[in-house]
């Protein structure tokens, strides 16, 4: 079938218009936004100022000198590091407990969930409650049983990591959750070719057919926590405001305060353009070079 | 083809001794195969109703039944991979019911294929022996590195593959992941993967179902012949009747749970103890008539047929005569039925008669010349010569007859 100029015309024409809405809103609210900030990291604008002047790459030259920014990423990637692997490999296991027994499988799940959906801000508050040094239950806990109390929230050197553990206890329901998904889309021929095959017991099994059947949400699951975990915000807001002495300050904290509290805008859009092209990083990891290595065809 | 068959037979012969047998003595490594009393419930569902069959060595055996008749969940319980509720499953003496499937020393082909798609094709044949042969450590990745005599396992099994792929014709797929092949090769990729430690026992769950018809043809004659070749018992469950036929040593009919009948293939079409037997097995399908017995024959919608029963006189029965049995008559003497439909099929033509008295329509297998001139609508005179007849009791079973001496 052949089809004539005007025809094919029409084809086309049709195939805008309908494409044309979602384009338009894609451009006024995703694009667009993106240029802005990318255009603003380059002036020195402050918020509320009237004149604003391009000084090309300068707020970057000063973010490779700025302390606090250098301190901002560093932070921002020990906290990845440790959330990633932690929320990935305890979702895994909860989601493989969960999945060998069928008895109370939904309570196990919805409790698992229950972070994902609750407010971050205020489970942050409650997390407060329980690490108050004095009378929270994490301390008076650790006394009853003998060992020693820790101001968790305002310690230098323990801060970052019970913000870590809120991360984890955070993001690990949501990954249980894709990776229970993963688990029940797995074939159970291959679990029965398995066994006649001489896998023997649970660790054979995971090695030959779960892990790497289990492949493609691995990789989905790891991304989207690495950008979920670049993003943290809310805990060390509510928490710590990025002390004690910047021991939890993160990327977007840096950002927030250097353009809302400082209202040094064009350094804030500078540092936001650093954040999204750690984070578009990882989505053209995923996409370019990691999905043909999980997806077997 | 064929001037290869004895030099891989050869081959086979002399690389099964460097094959670690699971069992303690290599030498049973026969492959008979018993159940005893196998039942099976899901629920109130009886599957099985206390199955009792006796495979011996090197037999092909077809466990053919309609979908739901629980041929699979019994392939299932020969392989361990469902427990039976009672009953014991023996192969070669030893009882391995409370056997893992890797302990059973059996392979199983599955009707999906069962591969593993991360995998490549040599990586999927070599499984069962690095599992075997290899322990939990040596198979991680990257450890043949290591001077650790690994290297050489890994060169044996590689040596091993390569041998089953030739015979499999799989040579040149060795390196292609499971995705990129058609269902034909799959298959003979789980064939090879099957093959490759050279089991006790076979198990095929509908291995050929998800093929073409043309490729499933194609497939039957080579695992027919694989058999020929390995002599190794195979369990091949099916719903396919031809499968059944062409290629087994003895079908088992099963339905509703229970064995109808286990026989050869002739046997089991000639010979069928049960109507569901003979009902399930032939295409199209046997013709059924009403028949009452007379006290020296047996009287079908008027006709005298000269056979001999041990039933009282006047007793109802089913009489089934397969479609290339009937005979057209010549004169509309006796049974006649109207033509309503006839196909033809080249060398042979099927007249579709409705007779009356009978439920469904009957079928008439004839060469195509004898009733070229007949039309949609006439009448067509048909005689059941007392050879061709079989005859059931209102149950079903069947009810030995024979041909009265008349004078």
């Amino acid at each position: 079938m052949t089809a004539s100029p005007p025809q094919s015309w029409r084809r086309s024409a049709t195939a805008l218009s309908l494409a044309a809405p979602a384009l338009i809103l894609m451009v006024i609210f995703l694009i667009g936004p993106l240029v802005c900030v990318i255009l603003l990291s380059l002036t020195n604008y402050q918020l509320g100022g009237s004149t604003l002047q391009l000084i090309g790459l300068g707020n970057y030259a000063e973010l490779a000198q700025d302390p606090t920014f250098q301190r901002s990423l560093l932070n921002t990637l020990i906290y990845a590091a440790i959330v990633v692997p932690g929320s990935v490999l305890l979702g895994l296991g909860a989601a493989l407990l969960i999945e060998a027994d069928s008895s109370l499988r939904s309570f196990y799940r919805a409790v698992y969930f229950l972070p994902v959906m609750a407010t971050i801000i205020a489970m942050a508050i409650v997390w407060e409650f329980m690490l108050h040094p004095q009378f929270g239950i994490v301390n008076l806990t650790l006394k009853a049983i003998g060992m020693q109390p820790h101001d968790w929230l305002h310690d230098r050197t323990l801060a970052l990591f019970t913000l870590c553990a809120i991360g984890i206890w955070q993001s690990l329901g949501f990954n249980m959750v894709l990776f229970m998904a993963g688990l029940t889309s797995i074939p159970s021929d291959l679990y029965e070719a398995a066994a006649v095959d001489g896998a023997h017991g649970g660790l054979d099994r995971f090695r030959i057919v779960t892990w790497p059947m289990l492949g493609p949400v691995t990789l989905f699951v790891i991304v989207i926590t690495a950008i979920r975990a670049f993003q943290v915000f809310d805990t060390v807001a509510v928490l710590t405001k990025g002390g004690p002495s910047k021991s939890t300050e993160v990327l977007l904290f840096t950002m927030y305060s250097e353009a809302f509290s400082f209202f040094r805008t064009g350094y804030g859009a500078a540092v936001t353009v650093v954040f999204l092209v750690i984070v578009l990083a990882f989505a053209a990891l995923k996409t370019f070079f990691l999905d043909r290595r999980v997806h077997y065809s | 083809m064929p001037a290869g068959i004895e030099r891989e037979l050869a081959i086979d012969g002399s690389d099964q001794r460097s094959v670690p047998a699971v069992s303690p003595a290599p030498a049973e490594r026969l492959g008979e195969v018993s159940l005893h009393q196998i039942a099976k419930a899901f629920g109130a569902t009886r599957i099985l109703r206390g199955i009792d069959l006796d495979i011996s060595p090197g037999e092909f055996v077809t466990i053919l039944g309609p979908s739901g008749c629980g041929k699979s969940t019994l392939l299932r319980i020969i392989a361990g991979l469902s427990p039976q509720d009672a009953g014991t499953v023996t192969i070669d003496g030893q009882r391995v019911d409370r056997r893992p499937p890797s302990e059973r020393d059996i392979a199983m082909v599955f009707q999906s294929y069962a591969l593993y798609p991360h995998l490549t094709v040599a990586q999927n044949i070599a499984v069962p022996l690095r599992m075997r042969r290899l322990n939990w450590l040596q198979r991680l990745p990257g450890f043949r590195f290591l001077p650790s005599g690994v290297s050489a396992l890994t060169d044996e099994i590689r040596h091993d593959v390569d041998r089953v792929a030739r015979m499999l014709h799989i040579e040149h797929l060795l390196d292609r992941k499971p995705g990129q092949l058609s269902g034909g090769q799959k298959q003979r990729v789980a064939l090879g993967r099957a093959m490759i430690r050279s089991p006790r026992v076979f198990l095929m769950d509908e291995p050929l179902s998800n093929l073409d018809a043309e490729l499933r043809v194609h497939m039957r004659a080579e695992i027919a012949e694989l058999h020929r070749r390995l002599q190794t018992t195979i369990i091949y469950v099916t719903h396919d009747q031809a499968e059944a036929m062409t290629m087994s040593d003895r079908v088992v009919v099963m339905m509703d749970g229970e064995i109808l009948q286990a026989d050869p293939p002739d046997v089991i079409y000639n010979n069928p103890a049960h109507l569901r037997v003979a009902q399930f097995v032939g295409s199209p399908r046997i013709n059924l008539f009403p028949g009452s017995t007379t006290r020296d024959a047996i009287n079908v919608l008027g006709e005298r047929i000269p056979l001999k029963t041990a039933l009282p006189a006047n007793t109802s029965v089913q009489v089934a005569v397969r479609p290339h049995r009937i005979s057209l008559a010549k004169d509309s003497a006796g049974i006649a039925g109207r033509l309503v439909h006839s196909e033809n099929l080249g060398s042979d033509l099927l007249l579709h008669l409705e007779v009356s008295g009978c439920a469904d329509r009957i079928v008439v297998r004839t060469e195509a010349s004898t009733a070229a001139m007949r039309e949609i609508g006439s009448t067509v005179p048909l005689s059941l010569p007392p050879a061709a007849v079989l005859i059931f009791d209102m149950d079903g079973r069947r009810i030995a007859a024979s041909e009265a001496i008349t004078a």
